[in-house]
C-alpha cells in the first residue's frame, strides 16, 4: 500500500483526505503511482502531469522521504519507506506566489 | 416578474449572485472552486440549468466544470484540450516561432440549441467544440490552420480567443475574436475560416490596416441584428453592418477608446455600452472616474452613466468578459471589476448599486433571464 499526500486543491477536487492509499502494480515509481492515482481518481488527470507526454506540470513536486523527487526519472524506484507505505509520497504545489 | 442569475468568475473562485425581477435584494452563493481562477461561466440558452465553468491555475492545469442544477452543485468533466495534428508555429512576443501550447479556457459558449454542445476558446488560440456536455473536446483546426496563424502573436495577456459569437438566424455561421489577430468568420458551422478586418487601422502593428494582427478586446451583437456587430479594440469602438466585411470606428465623443468590455441592450439594438479606459498603459478610468458609456444611436455619440458609480479615486478595470445584460423587460446591465466589485443597473444604465463590493479580481460576468 502506497500512501500519497495530496495538496489541498487537488484533495479538493478528488473529494478526498489528505492522505490517499493505493495498491500499486509492480514496482514503486512515479509512473505507477500516479497512474494508480489517476486510475483511483480520474478527475486528477492532467492536473499532476500533461494528459499525453506524461511530464510533471511545471508548478507541482514530488517529495518523499525528506528528498526533492520533482527531477527525478518517472522510471527510478522510489525509497524503500515509501513502497512499504511506512512514509507518505507527497505531490506539492510549488511555492510561486498566488 | 422572472429573475436573475448573475455568473461571475473571479482570480480566486466563482460566485452566483441571485436577484427576483426588481434585482434590488440579492443572494451571493459562493465561492464555488475557491482558489482556482475561473475565467468564465456561461449558461445554456437551451437550458438555465446547465452551465459551464473554466475552471484554471497555474499549478494544477485546465478542468471544466458542469451544473446541471443552475450553479448549486458541480461536477468536473473532460479537460484534455489537444490540438489536431502537429499544431506548429505562431509569432512570439519578440516576433520569433514559438510552438502552440495549450494554456487554459479563456471562454466558453454555449450552443444556441442544444445543452450538450459547447465551444471553448484558449489560448494559444484555437477553438473546441464539445458535443457531449463537455466530456470530450475537438479541435475546429480549420481556424488554426486558415493560413494567417504562424503570424499571430499574443496580445499582453496571452494569444487568446477570447470571444464567440453564435448567429441565432444562421446557425452554420460562428464569429470568433483573438488577441492579437482580429475577428474571423465561418459560414460552415466553423469547418472554414476566413479574417473580417477589413476597416481595423491599428498603429501599433507595421501595417496598421493588414488583414490580420489587430488586438481585438471584444465583440458583441443583438441577436435580431445579425449582420451587425459592435466590437472594443485595443483602441477604438468599431461596429459593421455587414457581419464583418467592413467596419467602421463609432468611437465618437468617447472620452479616449481604449477599453476592454462591450455590450448591446437586450431589446434596443442600437444602444450600446463600454467603459472606456485610460489608455494601454493605464488600465483604469479616466480621472479616477468609473464611468459606463451608452450610446442610443449605434456608437460615435455617447453619454457618461455615472449614478451610483464612484466618481473619485477609482482606478480600477472591467476585463473583457465582465459585462453583461438581462432581458427583463427593463434591461438589466452588470460589470464587475478588477476591484472585485459586480455593479448591477436594473435601468439599462441610467443608475447603479454594488450587488457586491469586495470579491477578489473579477474576470468575467454572465447573466441569466429566468422565467
Amino acid at each position: 500500500m502506497i500512501r500519497v499526500v495530496l495538496p489541498a486543491q487537488l484533495r479538493e477536487l478528488a473529494q478526498v483526505g489528505k492522505e490517499v492509499q493505493l495498491e500499486v502494480k509492480g514496482e514503486a515509481t512515479k509512473r505507477s503511482v500516479l497512474d494508480a492515482l489517476e486510475a483511483a481518481y480520474p478527475v486528477l488527470k492532467g492536473t499532476i502531469r500533461d494528459t499525453r507526454t506524461k511530464e510533471r506540470r511545471a508548478f507541482v513536486r514530488f517529495f518523499a522521504c525528506d528528498d526533492d523527487y520533482s527531477h527525478t526519472s518517472a522510471d527510478e524506484p522510489l525509497p524503500i519507506p515509501v513502497a512499504t507505505g511506512e512514509e507518505p509520497f507527497f505531490i506539492v504545489g510549488a511555492m510561486a506566489g498566488g | 416578474m422572472g429573475g436573475v442569475r448573475v455568473l461571475v468568475g473571479t482570480r480566486k473562485g466563482a460566485f452566483v449572485l441571485c436577484s427576483d425581477g426588481k434585482r434590488k435584494d440579492w443572494r451571493v452563493a459562493g465561492p464555488y472552486f475557491p482558489g482556482w481562477e475561473i475565467y468564465h461561466l456561461k449558461g445554456s440558452p437551451a437550458d438555465p440549468d446547465r452551465i459551464y465553468a473554466s475552471q484554471s491555475s497555474g499549478w494544477f492545469g485546465q478542468l471544466i466544470q458542469r451544473s446541471d442544477d443552475g450553479g448549486a452543485s458541480w461536477q468536473p468533466v473532460g479537460n484534455d484540450f489537444t490540438y489536431k495534428g502537429v499544431p506548429g508555429t505562431h509569432q512570439y512576443y519578440d516576433g520569433t516561432p514559438h510552438p502552440w501550447e495549450f494554456a487554459r479556457v479563456w471562454h466558453l459558449e454555449p450552443s444556441l440549441d442544444d445543452p450538450d454542445t459547447v465551444f471553448a476558446g484558449v489560448e494559444d488560440a484555437a477553438l473546441f467544440c464539445s458535443r457531449d456536455g463537455g466530456k470530450t473536446w475537438e479541435e475546429l483546426a480549420g481556424l488554426r490552420e486558415h493560413g494567417s496563424g504562424p503570424s499571430w502573436q499574443p496580445g499582453a495577456g496571452g494569444m487568446c480567443l477570447h470571444t464567440i459569437v453564435l448567429d441565432h438566424s444562421n446557425p452554420h455561421r460562428i464569429f470568433v475574436a483573438i488577441s492579437a489577430a482580429g475577428v474571423f468568420r465561418s459560414d460552415d458551422d466553423g469547418e472554414t475560416w476566413r479574417p473580417v478586418n477589413k476597416g481595423l487601422r491599428s498603429g501599433a502593428i507595421p501595417d496598421e490596416d493588414a488583414e490580420v494582427g489587430h488586438c481585438v478586446h471584444r465583440l458583441a451583437r443583438h441577436p435580431s441584428r445579425p449582420e451587425v456587430l459592435f466590437m472594443q479594440k485595443h483602441w477604438d469602438v468599431m461596429r459593421t453592418d455587414d457581419a464583418g466585411e467592413s467596419w467602421t470606428e463609432v468611437s465618437g465623443d468617447l472620452p479616449t477608446d481604449f477599453g476592454f468590455a462591450i455590450e448591446v441592450h437586450a431589446h434596443e439594438p442600437e444602444t450600446v455600452y463600454v467603459v472606456p479606459i485610460t489608455s494601454d498603459s493605464e488600465h483604469f478610468p479616466p480621472e479616477g472616474k468609473l464611468r459606463v458609456y451608452r450610446s442610443r444611436a449605434g456608437g460615435n455619440e455617447w453619454e457618461p452613466l455615472t449614478k451610483g458609480l464612484p466618481q473619485a479615486n477609482c482606478y480600477v478595470n472591467v476585463l473583457r468578459d465582465a459585462m453583461a445584460v438581462d432581458s427583463l423587460e427593463e434591461c438589466g446591465v452588470y460589470f464587475g471589476t478588477t476591484g472585485g466589485q459586480v455593479y448591477a443597473s436594473p435601468d439599462a444604465g441610467d443608475s447603479w448599486a454594488p450587488i457586491v463590493r469586495d470579491l477578489p479580481s473579477v474576470l468575467s460576468v454572465e447573466v441569466q433571464t429566468l422565467p
